[in-house]
């Protein structure tokens, strides 16, 4: 991209800035990084852009009219699609919606747990139980996948529900982040209170330490969402019967099919632009609640 | 903080312990017996007897190390993994690079527009890779891409995104894409993070900002570069679902151009799990040392850095 030009540039205007605020730079805008930030916008904005102008398209205007000129079959695309095998589509979106919630749901209350036991009590093997937990962030999924499935097989567990939600129950990352946040945000006095005043652990931790980890839960939440409506690999290996397909595999297959049949790939495309709605969506409105500063663990206690 | 749970009753000792029991159990399910199960398959093999028929024809004995010469002398398996490295010497440099620059660029003063802008850039990250590489694989399709279109107009030459070198490109930049966001926000959080005071010396010693970000900027936010340079290390040799959906679309992507699609072949493809479990058990332990060996010479460096 354009960004070494203009990190090369800097320096200049900067002094420019500085010494000689001439009638040009009444408004002082920086305008290098502007420019630079908005390039970045536009890049990743672009293929966005691009599926939903897409999807109005009708099969014959994609490959006839440019590329980001809007077309006229929206209506018909997305009732194609609904008509595409009985609307398998939206079960796919059901589906992705109830591993997502129900995984991230759970993973939030195991990480909860977890992270306020590592944050607030001394025990023997803290140290390494932690550890232990946070290692299983270094495993490749595929490496884990393909035992998973095979045990879960022994089991009779695989091409079900379950076989997609269990094993993405526990994170680390959950766990590390939850510990952070349990650290900085439950002071060791509040819990002393509580046990002079009588009460058990367990009413401690869910009436006075889980309200204030509130915040820190919802983040936990929102990674364990994203992470498993974009997972593809765990369902691509546990199912088989597309009814329990989440919308990534569901896609895929449908891809796959399409590439033969270029007919299909209006139908590809409008789902794209559907399964990425609801997401980008969703952040849009939660944006404000995520504190993303405790991606990099800077929680200020 | 203080030890709160020494002298209390026997309930305070063991609610630890109570509060870490589903953890443990979900790990031990779903980490530590998938990962021993695996370990103990890759020293098996399945013998044939005979024609390979009837019961007792096939039962699986003990390979030694059978599986890992094998795999280790596998020449697609390697080259599988220099693919992946070369692809990895293309991502991490290049979304890190960017990473970087837009979260300097976002905390530089005067900006305009950086609530939108740095919304935009994350946006990404909240497409699932099997989506993105479907949506760039058709702006990859000359037919259908604006990028042919303009390049037609101009009457420049029109290359071929999905093979050869340029497949690396059009792959990296997948990655690139759906990464950069999220590196830029940690290295942007840890930027806010920076006292004031810190900036003011250097103002008073009239630094320009390229200075500062080089001289100050960068150097505060080592610890956060070391932590996305880390994920990023183990997300690029994990790289399965971009590959996998670029494939209908193209006959250059084989179904095992990286290793962990060699994995996935091998066991459900071939239906030799025994391979494919010494397989992984390697990539496993590769992923390992190269991670650990990554934190080590970082904090080795930073020490050095100290000690001066």
């Amino acid at each position: 991209m354009s960004s070494p030009a203009l990190r090369e540039a800097e320096p200049s205007a900067g002094t420019a800035r500085e010494t000689a605020p001439g009638p040009g730079r009444r408004r002082r805008i920086a305008m290098v990084p502007t420019v630079t930030l908005l390039l970045g916008a536009l890049y990743c904005l672009l293929p966005v852009a691009w599926v939903v102008i897409a999807s109005t398209k009708s099969g014959a205007e994609l490959f006839s009219t440019f590329t980001f000129w809007p077309g006229t079959g929206f209506a018909d695309n997305v009732s194609d699609l609904n008509a595409y095998r009985d609307g398998v589509y939206w079960r796919w979106m059901g589906n992705s919606a109830l591993y997502a919630v129900l995984g991230a749901l759970l993973s939030t209350c195991v990480s909860a747990f977890s992270g306020y036991a590592l944050a607030v009590y001394r025990f023997r093997g803290r140290e390494t139980l932690f550890n232990v937990l946070l290692a299983g962030v270094l495993m490749p999924p595929v490496i884990l996948a393909i035992p998973q499935y095979l045990l879960l097989a022994k089991a009779d567990l695989t091409d079900s529900y379950l076989s997609v939600l269990l094993p993405q129950i526990l994170s680390p990352y959950g766990v590390y982040l939850a510990r952070i946040y349990a650290a900085a945000a439950v002071p060791a006095d509040v819990v002393e209170a509580g046990r002079m005043d009588g009460a058990g652990e367990w009413r401690i931790f869910s009436r006075v330490a889980l309200p204030m980890m509130v915040p820190g839960l919802v983040t936990v939440f929102l990674f364990q969402f994203v992470a498993i409506w974009n997972n593809f690999l765990l369902p691509y290996i546990m199912l088989s019967d597309d009814e329990k397909f989440p919308i990534t595999l569901g896609l895929h297959t449908l891809l796959e099919q399409g590439a033969n049949t270029p007919a299909l790939y209006t139908l590809v495309i409008t789902g794209a632009f559907l399964a990425v709605f609801p997401l980008v969506a969703l952040f849009l409105v939660v944006q404000r609640f995520w504190s993303l500063d405790l991606l990099s663990g800077a929680v200020k206690s | 903080m203080k030890l709160p749970a020494r002298r209390t009753s026997y309930g305070v000792k063991g609610a630890p312990y109570t509060f870490l029991i589903p953890a443990t159990l979900l790990f031990l399910l779903f980490f530590a017996l998938p990962i021993g199960y695996a370990v103990w398959l890759s020293f098996r093999k399945v013998r044939v007897s005979g024609l390979g028929l009837g019961a007792g024809a096939r039962e699986e004995v003990w390979a030694g190390l059978e599986n890992y010469t094998g795999a280790l002398s596998d020449s697609e398996l390697l080259n599988g993994a220099l693919r992946v490295l070369g692809y990895g010497c293309i991502v991490v440099p290049v979304m890190l690079g960017l990473a970087l620059l837009f979260a300097l660029m976002l905390d530089s003063e005067k900006v305009r527009l950086a609530p939108f802008t740095r919304l935009a850039i994350f946006l990404p990250y909240a497409v699932p890779g099997v989506v993105a590489a479907l949506l760039w694989g058709f702006l990859y399709l000359p037919d259908v891409s604006p990028f042919y279109f303009v390049l037609d107009r101009l009457g420049l030459p029109q290359p071929d995104l999905l093979d050869g070198g340029p497949l690396y490109l059009a792959l990296s930049n997948i990655a690139v894409w759906g990464g950069t966001g999220f590196n830029m926000i940690v290295i942007y959080t840890a930027l806010r993070a920076i006292p004031a005071e810190v900036y003011e010396a250097a103002k008073l010693d009239g630094a320009t900002p390229l200075q500062t970000a080089l001289r100050i900027k960068i150097p505060m936010v080592a610890p956060s570069l070391v932590l996305t340079f880390f994920f990023s290390i183990i997300a690029t040799l994990q790289v399965f679902s971009e590959p996998t959906t670029l494939k209908p679309l193209t006959n250059s992507v084989a179904t095992t151009w990286s290793p962990l699609m060699k994995v996935y072949q091998d066991a459900f493809g071939k239906g030799d799990i025994h391979a494919a479990a010494a397989q992984a058990t390697l990539i496993a332990l590769a992923t390992l040392v190269l991670s650990f060996g990554f934190l080590r010479a970082a904090n080795r460096r930073n020490k050095q850095e100290a000690a001066r």
